[in-house]
């Protein structure tokens, strides 16, 4: 069984980082839009410093909106999903795999690249770690939310707008528990953080039901 | 194989929206025989194999494998069909030996890929990513796939779309080992499949149609 758990999810990280699939634009759109703002701010430390941590948030959740449409929509329309339906390995552990390969490859490089960009925003020093662990805690929930997202709107060509309409409402309490426990960690109050956690948590349950229950009635 | 198989359904109607596509459909194979399904196009045929896969829900209706009730058995799915429909599940970025190999390995059969890639023609073809591949090409890719599963049950929905006359040879070879083996298959096309008549019956899904009284008025 997790045999073919993890040959699904060899399959899609080979597949996103392939020719002319988005794991790296992902990163490239990450860090352009975080740029933009040390522009639009303009050079300011201050300021920079102080709207870094929830810069840094909103442009991975905006990185991670973008990247959504790759976990079902390829193999929905080449018929994949359709041999998945019948394979040997339950939809539910199909769904989880997909999941999981999205967070490798997209939520994780995110993560790794977040020192530079908060070199770029003047992040405090003490926030650089705090920052990361939030990341790395709040993450799951950005890939498995948004895992249920697509699995929703599989069927609808061109659904990335509706994809985020659904979506983004959804990412907020990550937004909020993500920002808020950068500052928790650094005062050494751990609250939101498990907050964040437990919200990831929660969605690790949730989203293996819903999401092959949303494709078994797009898959009609 | 088990050369005894029975494969049954009695008064099977689905509908696709609001609209019936088929009212108290019935058949009955034996191991070794070739339901054809014929019928003008939108008569249904690709909806019942669809729906025999598990892939859509009856409205009504049994199905029999071997006497066992076996609508909404997820086991019996995964191990005793195989389902081939017009899209080919192929992924452009790899090439035919790892398409096939990817499936096999969920299937467990890894020990039949040199096989059925023999038995397709395709064996010159194996290092060549299928973006580089003719239509008829990846057919038979997606083909020599299906031979790969060790299902009893084929359900094959136009098998021969842009097969050449080579192609269509190896299928009918393929699928003549497979009846010869105890195995059943349920094939929707309008072309000669070069099989032996006595292993054949027909069925007709235009005698299963939905009158369709609704007069056209209304839905104005």
């Amino acid at each position: 069984m997790s045999r073919l758990f993890f040959a699904i999810c060899r399959r899609d990280i080979r597949l996103s980082w392939s020719q002319g699939s988005s794991a790296s634009m992902v990163i490239a759109f990450f860090i352009i839009v975080v740029s933009l703002f040390p522009l639009g701010v303009g050079p300011e430390q201050n300021m920079l410093g102080r709207i870094s941590v929830g810069v840094i948030w909103v442009a991975a959740l905006l990185a991670c909106l973008l990247s959504l449409d790759r976990i079902f929509q390829a193999d929905y329309e080449d018929g994949s999903l359709d041999q998945f339906a019948l394979s040997p390995l339950p939809l539910e552990l199909v769904v989880l795999a997909k999941s999981l390969s999205h967070w490798l490859t997209t939520a994780l490089p995110l993560i790794i690249i977040t020192p530079l960009l908060g070199l770029l925003m003047n992040l405090a020093n003490d926030a650089y770690l705090p920052l990361m662990m939030a990341m790395l805690i709040g993450s799951p929930a950005l890939s498995l939310i948004g895992t249920i997202g697509a699995a929703l709107t599989i069927s609808i060509r061109r659904g990335g707008v509706l994809l985020s309409l659904l979506i983004l409402p959804l990412y907020v309490p990550i937004l909020i528990f993500g920002v808020m426990s950068v500052d928790g960690l650094r005062l050494g109050e751990n609250a939101p953080m498990l907050f964040l956690g437990a919200f990831s948590l929660f969605s690790l349950a949730l989203t293996p039901w819903v999401a092959a229950a949303a494709i078994r009635l797009g898959l009609d | 194989m088990n050369k005894n198989q029975t494969f049954s359904a009695k008064g099977l109607s689905v509908n696709r929206g609001d609209r019936a596509v088929f009212e108290n459909l019935n058949f009955h194979i034996n191991s070794g025989e070739l339901l054809k399904l014929v019928g003008p196009n939108g008569s249904g045929k690709s909806t019942l194999l669809k729906s025999l896969a598990g892939l859509l829900d009856l409205q009504s209706g049994t199905i029999d494998h071997n006497g066992q009730s076996v609508i909404g058995d997820t086991d019996w799915r995964s191990r005793s069909i195989c389902y081939l429909a017009h899209k080919n599940a192929l992924k452009n970025e790899f090439t035919v030996e790892e398409n096939i190999t990817f499936w096999a390995e969920l299937w467990q059969t890894e020990d039949q890929i040199t096989a059925a890639i023999e038995q397709m023609g395709i064996k010159l073809l194996c290092d060549t990513p299928v973006a580089y591949l003719s239509s008829g090409q990846k057919r038979r890719t997606a083909l020599a796939r299906s031979l790969c599963h060790p299902a009893d049950i084929w359900l094959f929905d136009e098998p021969t779309v842009g097969l050449d006359d080579q192609g269509l040879r190896l299928l009918s070879n393929a699928m003549g080992k497979h009846m010869d083996a105890g195995g059943m298959i349920l094939c929707a096309t309008h072309v000669d499949l070069g099989i032996e008549e006595a292993k054949i019956t027909r069925l007709n899904l235009d005698d299963f149609s939905v009158n369709q009284n609704t007069d056209k008025t209304e839905l104005w």
